[in-house]
């Protein structure tokens, strides 16, 4: 048994039919072919597959696509504008926030809804942000760096 | 210094970048080709048992289930990067008889989804007669012991000796001697894309492989090898790869499952490891048991070593062989050791297979032999710098029959960590820095791989338009190979990182290489990418030395697109114009130069050597004995930089897995079985418990490496959990002897200390 779906992803309204057991992350990456995000630890606890839903960083894989019927979504690939980088896109080049590229949407997710949110984090605020996003590669702090050059204004929206 | 060059020595955006930051890089895990299945593996349940029938009828006749393999599929042939050494070569993947481990491989299926598959190896009936198990070394060298496999008499897989002096004798005239004891734990690499291949076996016989992996090379020869094949008939890709850390070099059940299952279907065939398998399926970090004895005269000078090691081989020998000669060696460095003996046993035992984690053998050596140097300090009231400073290795030192130490940049680590210390003076209580230090390898000189191709090769292509495609074996998981080595070529060359193409991602295209492990890529691939793009340059040069016609007196160089007169720069040609009339005077021929690099008269370990020295501030919790990370502070000798961005992440990535290692990570076991095949179970550092890190880099030039360069990024994991204990000692002065430092052992070394405290009084 199929169940209407409806959502915006990236600016672009999609209407779709899902089971009803299919997972946020797997109609992104399946039904939509948005592979940028992605899938790694099977029990919500590794953050590569953080989209923004509705202004919020949830974890695709841990809500039913259901669940986000009527939702507004942002993935990696919705961060760019028109071929311009998103600043935070920029910052993490300029940083090396980024190794293997694994974690880097989920990362990079997370990021755009805490500056989104709150435009003055502390550095506390920023850890905290990212917590739930495990990286194996970078030891976390270039990833710190290129949020708070973001923060502070260093990279301006490209027009 | 580097004002001297272009383009190496200032950060550069990495050449996968914006792929990288934009999503559109696409992994292993992302790919879908037209007719494709997936599959799925059934593993054994038991840690040691003989496999008496495997009924696959009623999986077989599942809708949606295409094939299913069993080790009967197989041609019997047993797998290993030892090639050297058939008896070392001991992994069927698909087993035939008998299990050895919780996780081997019994049985894989091909089906029309992933779901499907999974139930069909539900259905796939195994019986097993149980076998007698064995799982920590110690018990499995003990006559009597449960054997794993009949060539190993109890249980012992390889043994290693190094040794120079004399001892026994040195120890006669050592007025200080101490022996101790370590343990040092598993630790899971945890790559965030599993490993996973797809495999394309063509009507054509031609086997096509997409895999996450640190070597293509590797992963060629070892399959063709599996499956009966040519090796120019199995085509490796590797697409952008979601990590390695030293467990995606060896051949696994994904590439090898896939593989023969596509050979049966002739269909693309996709496997993906689950994060459970990852766990308990793939290789592990070696678990180390740590004999040590350390003797030293009253005026400083370490006079003697002897070290035994047993390891926890798990069921086969994987790359744990190599990383049981690695820790004897490391275990002598970095000092002036006159008399040294290392006794190492690698052990098989009933649980997944050790082999490489980032570091190979070195934090393990590292975490006993600089807890003991610490030890041995406070005996003799010395300082830990001096101590260290006093004993250490130095530029052009010949540690005895082993290796030649060209350029050695440690004395000036000390110097920027003693300088840091002292900054720090006055700690809070419970509070401590510890210090480390290490010398690791720019790429590994033996050959147990028995590869007949030099160790690294790399091609380079100028085209018409000046735009140059490099060809390298190197794989690039992250770490920055691509780039590293693209700005080598493009500092040769003389022209901009955007000019350069990398491909390094396919056997087909590509000269054969060794691949990304043991730190190679950048001393190693980058010599011969060196060579390979100043071949290239020789012809632009030679044709512009016609056409200018200089007194024989002057030479030609390229630096920025100009191939001018050394000595007279105003006077230059256009690159791109002897670029254009090369090729016309080659009859239409694009521009071809051909590098490779195989170390020679370097010793037996590595031609060149990186070092470093870490302080590592901690604040231990009395009451819980939970260890607060606070600062880690590393001052390490890479030659010249290449990419500075990338080092700097090198620096960082490597101290958060090390610290982790050192800190919470581990896999208990229960009979054999891993207790925490989970994310979410298994601990590791993240954003809020990573400490603020510096860097700091020392200048010194490597005569070996391209441009002076050398490794950065594996050794920096070798100091960090010795530092560690250290600190930990300084702050609450107990020893804790046994990885990971948790909360529970420094608490009961407390209590200990405390009722040690009570009796004397």
């Amino acid at each position: 048994m199929r169940k209407e779906l409806r959502l915006t992803v990236n600016g672009q309204p999609y209407e779709l039919y899902v089971k009803p057991k299919t997972l946020l992350v797997e109609v992104l990456r399946n039904n939509l072919g948005l592979t940028g995000t992605k899938r790694s630890c099977e029990s919500s606890s590794c953050g590569v597959c953080t989209v923004i839903l509705n202004g919020m960083a949830v974890k695709s894989c841990s809500i039913l696509a259901l669940q986000a019927d009527g939702a507004e979504i942002t993935t990696v690939e919705g961060l760019a504008n028109d071929g311009k980088l998103h600043p935070l896109q920029r910052a993490f080049l300029d940083y090396g926030a980024y190794q293997c590229g694994f974690c880097t949407a989920g990362m990079l997710t997370s990021a755009k809804a805490l500056l989104d949110e709150n435009t003055k984090p502390t550095e506390e605020q920023i850890r905290e942000a990212i917590d739930g996003n495990i990286c194996r590669c970078t030891g976390y702090n270039s990833i710190i760096r290129a949020m708070t050059a973001v923060m502070n204004g260093e990279y301006k929206e490209e027009k | 210094m580097s004002d001297q060059y272009a383009v190496i020595g200032k950060s550069h955006i990495k050449v996968d970048g914006h792929a990288k930051v934009t999503g559109s890089a696409k992994y292993t895990f992302d790919m879908v080709l037209p007719n494709m299945l997936y599959g799925k593996i059934l593993r054994s349940p038991h840690p040691h048992a003989k496999i008496l029938k495997i009924d696959t009828s009623l999986a077989e006749k599942m809708i949606g289930v295409k094939a299913i393999v069993t080790g009967k599929d197989t041609l019997g042939h047993k797998n290993g990067p030892w090639r050297r050494f058939p008896e070392l070569c001991d992994e069927e993947i698909l087993c035939r008889e008998k299990v050895r481990y919780i996780g081997d491989p019994v049985a894989a299926v091909a089906a029309v989804d992933e779901d499907t598959a999974e139930a069909a190896i539900d259905l796939i009936d195994v019986e097993y007669e149980l076998l007698q198990a064995v799982f920590d070394p110690l018990e499995a060298m003990k006559e009597g012991a449960p054997k794993l496999h009949e060539h190993a008499e109890r249980n012992i897989n390889v043994t290693r000796r190094i040794e120079w002096g004399d001892v026994n004798e040195a120890f006669e005239k050592c007025d200080y001697i101490l022996e101790d004891q370590f343990h040092t734990s598993s630790q899971a690499h945890l790559c965030m894309e599993t490993h996973g291949a797809i495999a394309d076996f063509g009507y054509d016989g031609k086997l096509t492989v997409w895999t996450s992996t640190q070597s293509n090379y590797y992963i060629q020869v070892l399959l063709a090898g599996m499956l009966g094949m040519r090796e120019g008939d199995v085509r490796v890709i590797k697409p952008p790869s979601g990590g390695g850390f030293g467990s995606k070099f060896e051949l696994d059940s994904a590439q090898f499952c896939s593989a023969l299952l596509s050979q049966k279907l002739r269909r693309p065939v996709k496997i993906i490891l689950t994060r459970e398998e990852e766990f308990t399926a793939t290789k592990r970090k070696t678990p180390m048991y740590y004999y040590v004895k350390v003797g030293a005269q009253k005026n400083g000078t370490l006079l003697a070593k002897e070290v035994r090691v047993v390891t926890e081989g798990g069921a086969y020998t994987a790359m744990g062989s190599t990383a049981l000669y690695l820790t004897g060696f490391y275990s002598c460095m970095p000092y002036k050791w006159a008399h040294y003996r290392y006794d190492g046993y690698r052990v098989y035992t009933n649980t997944a297979p050790t082999s490489a984690l980032r570091g190979f053998g070195a934090p393990q050596a590292y975490f006993a032999g600089e807890s003991m140097i610490d030890m041995l300090a406070a005996e003799m009231k010395m300082d830990s710098i001096e101590i260290r400073r006093k004993n250490a290795v130095t530029p052009h030192y010949e540690v005895p029959g082993q290796a030649y130490i060209q350029s050695c940049g440690l004395n000036e680590c000390y110097d920027a960590i003693e300088k840091y210390m002292k900054g720090r003076w006055k700690l809070p209580p419970n509070r401590g820095i510890g210090i480390g230090n290490y010398a690791f390898m720019s790429g590994g000189i033996f050959n147990w791989f028995n590869t007949p191709y030099a160790f690294s090769a790399a091609m380079v292509k100028i085209n018409i338009d000046g735009k140059v495609d490099l060809f390298t074996g190197a794989c690039d998981t992250g770490q920055g190979s691509d780039t590293t080595l693209a700005m080598i070529c493009a500092e040769e060359l003389g022209v901009h990182l955007e000019d350069i193409r990398v491909h390094a991602e396919d056997t087909d295209l590509g000269p054969a290489d060794l691949g990304s492990w043991g730190s190679r890529e950048t001393l190693m691939n980058g010599n011969a990418v060196k060579m390979a793009a100043a071949d290239a340059k020789r012809q632009l040069l030679e044709f512009a030395y016609a056409k200018m016609k200089p007194n024989v007196v002057y030479d030609l160089d390229i630096k920025d697109h100009k191939i001018y007169m050394v000595d007279r720069p105003e006077r230059y040609v256009s690159y791109f114009d002897i670029v254009s009339d090369v090729i016309r005077a080659k009859e239409g021929q694009t521009i071809i130069g051909r590098g490779h690099y195989t170390p020679h008269r370097k010793g037996m370990v590595s031609p060149a050597w990186s070092f470093g020295v870490q302080a590592v501030e901690v604040e231990v919790d009395p009451e819980t004995g939970k260890v607060k990370l606070i600062e880690i502070v590393t001052a390490h000798d890479c030659g010249q930089v290449i990419n500075p961005i990338g080092v700097l992440g090198q620096v960082e990535g490597a101290t958060m897995l090390a610290a982790g290692g050192a800190f919470c990570e581990d896999q208990p076991m229960d009979n054999g079985k891993i207790l925490n095949p989970s994310i979410g179970d298994y601990k590791v550092l993240r954003s809020v418990d990573m400490p603020k890190t510096v860097g700091i880099e020392v200048d010194t030039y490597e005569p070996e490496g391209p441009f002076g360069a050398k490794e950065a990024g594996e050794g920096l994991t070798s100091s960090t959990a010795g530092a560690m204990a250290n600190a930990v000692y300084n702050a609450v002065s107990v020893r804790i002897r046994d990885l990971p430092i948790t909360p529970g052992k420094v608490l009961k070394a407390l209590k200990e200390k405390k009722e040690k405290g009570k009796k004397e009084k």
